[in-house]
């Protein structure tokens, strides 16, 4: 009996796992590619408005960022706005210093392409913002980007 | 003589890779940063007189702290903001009611009438910034629209689209973004 049985009946072959590795390598490469670490913990909360006529903010290096908003531990440091320059707690007149630092961490042709992005929580009073944008003014970083998110479908007029 | 080598067992190579992966999967963040982008002025020369600006060309915004608007001195919608300004920025030529226009040569449009109407945006500090972006949001899209009307109709796409950076320029410069913001102050009690 047994020396008619040569073919399994029905049995497939093992799927070869030669080329996983490969597979995995080729994902792996594109996250490595894509990912951006992220540089700074926030200590303030951001919310960011929605608006419909945003832009893309290119070259990522040429950004730096200010933050505005509550702060997280709102029962150490309270509800008001605050700023957030690099990883900590800043007032308005350190942006003109911080402006500086970001300018002669650049290259000097790069210099005038840099922009300011402001993240600025939803509710934040205007005041806060417009003090820091006069210190912008005064610092002559001219570009600014108000961080905003893409609104996907405009609610009916 | 030598020693044959063993051969390396590559079967683990897939564990280490799906480990990297894993950690670029989870640092990974994909979101792309988008914002509204605005040029600020230079600071104000204290020595420079101000520039004597006729009331039909200024489309006066203010928004106090509460949130509401007030357009060309009567109380205003956010729905209507875009429309409004649209139609103040678009050409009307010999209308009182409208701004100035110039007439301006600019390459690739050839001679086209270029409006001198200017947005003069004013907030309270304790305006929120949500409202402050809304409003720059509906200005925008005034400016976005006309944009692309001009666009259409010389190049026959949407100005979003244009890739001929001279073709952006001109349209650029036949309807600029002529928002003045007004150095701060408290409107209203506080």
């Amino acid at each position: 009996m047994s020396r008619f049985k040569k073919k399994k009946a029905g049995g497939n072959p093992g799927i070869s796992t030669a080329s996983l590795p490969d597979i995995i390598f080729m994902l792996l490469f594109f996250f490595m590619v894509t990912t951006v670490m992220r540089e700074t913990t926030l200590l303030v909360k951001i919310k960011a408005p929605e608006a419909t006529e945003v832009q893309k903010l290119e070259k990522k290096s040429l950004v730096s960022f200010i933050y505005i908003g509550p702060p997280m531990k709102s029962e150490l440091y309270g509800t008001e706005s605050r700023i957030q320059l690099n990883d900590s707690y800043h007032t308005v007149g350190d942006i003109q210093e911080f402006i500086a630092t970001e300018r002669e961490a650049r290259d000097e042709v790069d210099r005038k392409f840099l922009t300011t992005s402001m993240k600025v929580h939803g509710e934040t009073k205007m005041g806060i913002v417009t003090d820091v944008k006069q210190e912008l003014r005064q610092a002559g970083a001219f570009k600014i980007n108000y961080s905003t998110r893409k609104k996907l479908h405009k609610e009916g007029l | 003589m030598r020693r044959p080598v063993g051969e390396i067992n590559a079967g683990s190579m897939a564990d280490i890779a799906f480990l990297l992966l894993i950690f670029f999967l989870v640092t990974t963040t994909m979101d792309v940063d988008t914002g509204i982008a605005r040029i600020l002025p230079p600071p104000p020369d204290p020595n420079q007189p101000i520039p004597d600006v006729k009331e039909r060309n200024i489309f006066k915004v203010l928004v106090n702290r509460n949130d509401q608007l007030l357009v060309r001195d009567k109380p205003g919608d956010i729905r209507y903001l875009k429309d409004e300004a649209k139609e103040f920025l678009s050409i009307h030529i010999d209308d009182e009611r409208f701004p100035e226009v110039k007439e301006e040569t600019i390459p690739l449009l050839g001679t086209v009438f270029v409006s001198k109407g200017i947005i003069s945006l004013k907030n309270d500090r304790g305006t929120s910034y949500d409202m402050y972006i809304q409003v720059q949001n509906e200005l925008a899209a005034a400016v976005n629209e006309l944009r692309n009307e001009l666009s259409r109709k010389y190049f026959g796409m949407d100005f979003e689209k244009l890739i001929n950076e001279d073709q952006k320029k001109a349209v650029q410069q036949a309807v600029p973004i002529s928002i003045s913001e007004a150095e701060p102050e408290n409107v209203g009690d506080n």
